[in-house]
């Protein structure tokens, strides 16, 4: 359990405060995934729903970050990348964040259901805890494949826009949710293998402690390899098209690439260069998500347009 | 409750107004998700523990 130890500053707790408990950065990705889950949808939803059913979505997701600061502020406080988040810092206690986290949930998971559907507020719910429970509470700090599984719980928010749009899951939901899936742990090992330091004084389990770089860095070219495929497979269903095709082919390419300059090199070499290729590679890693997600809204706008290519094969 | 013990300083008064606009907001929400729902035909009668024929030929 996390007993974080309280700092008291002399003023009282701030409403910003509980805002930065909903960790807003990645509440923001989360609102533009889910968006594109839901505008590329062949239903049409309503502008007030729409926007209502993102807010609860992302509310949900801020709920998650919530629990997630109350239960680990024992090792936010030792990293350098998190001892400023409001419970390490001492702005809110630590039993406050649990209490804001659960209420947090419960209204965001009920009104998504009152607003869309009770399948998309369904999947909040197993994001919630999948999330908090899965992820946070067991396999963080328990196993150095912790990302790849917990990579999950942010992978769900473009299947939940999908879920509110058409009240159903089918492939392309599917793919979108394999997508980031995919992607989140040679995203994450990129990082690690330059922040390395900060997990291990704090003992998570991230595959650069456990089983060093030399592992961390095979993991990182076999699961882009992996990535790929899913990624092009995406052209092929409805919601993909050239046009989201030719830009996957080159993000795939140089997200391949990168990871094969990360698999090729050794230590001493990115000790040389202070880690330059794997900074690289972190941040194509970056463009490499967003980009494909905003493809798939330039397909959608473009059919919104009547701009469609029949000629376009429509495998899966 | 640390520190300052008096009710009306300017932090606390800025806190108290921005959770009063955040559940305004809610209401006004709330309020737009019904009228939203309403003009897409939703029905504005729900379960209420008798018998209701209008609900039923909705289906």
């Amino acid at each position: 359990m996390a007993d974080a130890t309280l700092i008291d500053q002399g003023r009282e707790t701030d409403v910003g405060d509980y805002f930065a408990l909903l960790k807003p950065r990645v509440m923001s990705l989360v609102v533009f995934t889910a968006l594109v889950g839901l505008l590329v949808a062949p239903v049409s939803v309503n502008p007030v729903i729409g926007f209502a059913s993102i807010l609860f979505v992302a509310i949900g997701a801020g709920a998650s970050g919530a629990l997630n600061m109350w239960w680990d502020a024992d090792i936010d406080v030792i990293m350098k990348r998190t001892k400023g988040r409001p419970v390490p810092a001492g702005k809110v206690t630590a039993n406050n964040a649990m209490v804001f986290g659960l209420w947090m949930s419960m209204i965001s998971v009920l009104m998504l259901g009152l607003t869309a559907n009770y399948l998309a507020a369904g999947l909040l719910a197993f994001t919630i805890f999948f999330y908090a429970v899965v992820y946070t509470m067991w396999l963080k700090r328990s196993t150095p494949q912790n990302i790849v599984i917990g990579g999950a719980a942010g992978a769900f928010p473009p299947m939940i826009g999908w879920a509110i749009a058409t009240g159903g899951i089918s492939i392309e939901s599917i793919l979108m949710f394999a997508l980031i899936f995919m992607w989140t742990p040679p995203h994450f090992w990129a990082l690690a293998l330059f922040m390395n330091q900060d997990y291990d004084d704090a003992g998570v389990p991230m595959l650069t402690v456990t089983h060093g770089k030399r592992t961390t860095r095979n993991h990182v070219l076999i699961y882009t390899i992996l990535l790929v495929p899913v990624a092009m497979a995406v052209s092929f269903t409805s919601i993909g098209g050239p046009l989201y095709f030719v830009t996957a082919l080159v993000l795939n390419a140089m997200f391949l690439k990168g990871a094969y300059d990360i698999w090729k090199r050794d230590d001493a070499a990115a000790e040389a260069d202070k880690y330059a290729v794997e900074r690289k590679v972190f941040r194509i890693s970056l463009y490499y998500l967003f980009l494909h997600f905003v493809l798939l809204l330039v397909e959608a706008a473009a059919k919104g347009f009547g701009l469609t290519w029949a000629a376009w094969p429509q495998w899966i | 409750m640390s520190g300052n013990k008096n009710n009306s300083s300017p932090r606390r008064n800025r806190n108290n107004l921005v959770i009063g606009a955040v559940l305004l907001a809610f209401v006004a929400l709330v309020f737009s998700i019904t009228v939203a729902k309403m003009m897409g035909g939703a029905s504005m009668e729900a379960f209420d523990h008798t018998v209701r024929p209008s609900l039923e030929k909705t289906e």
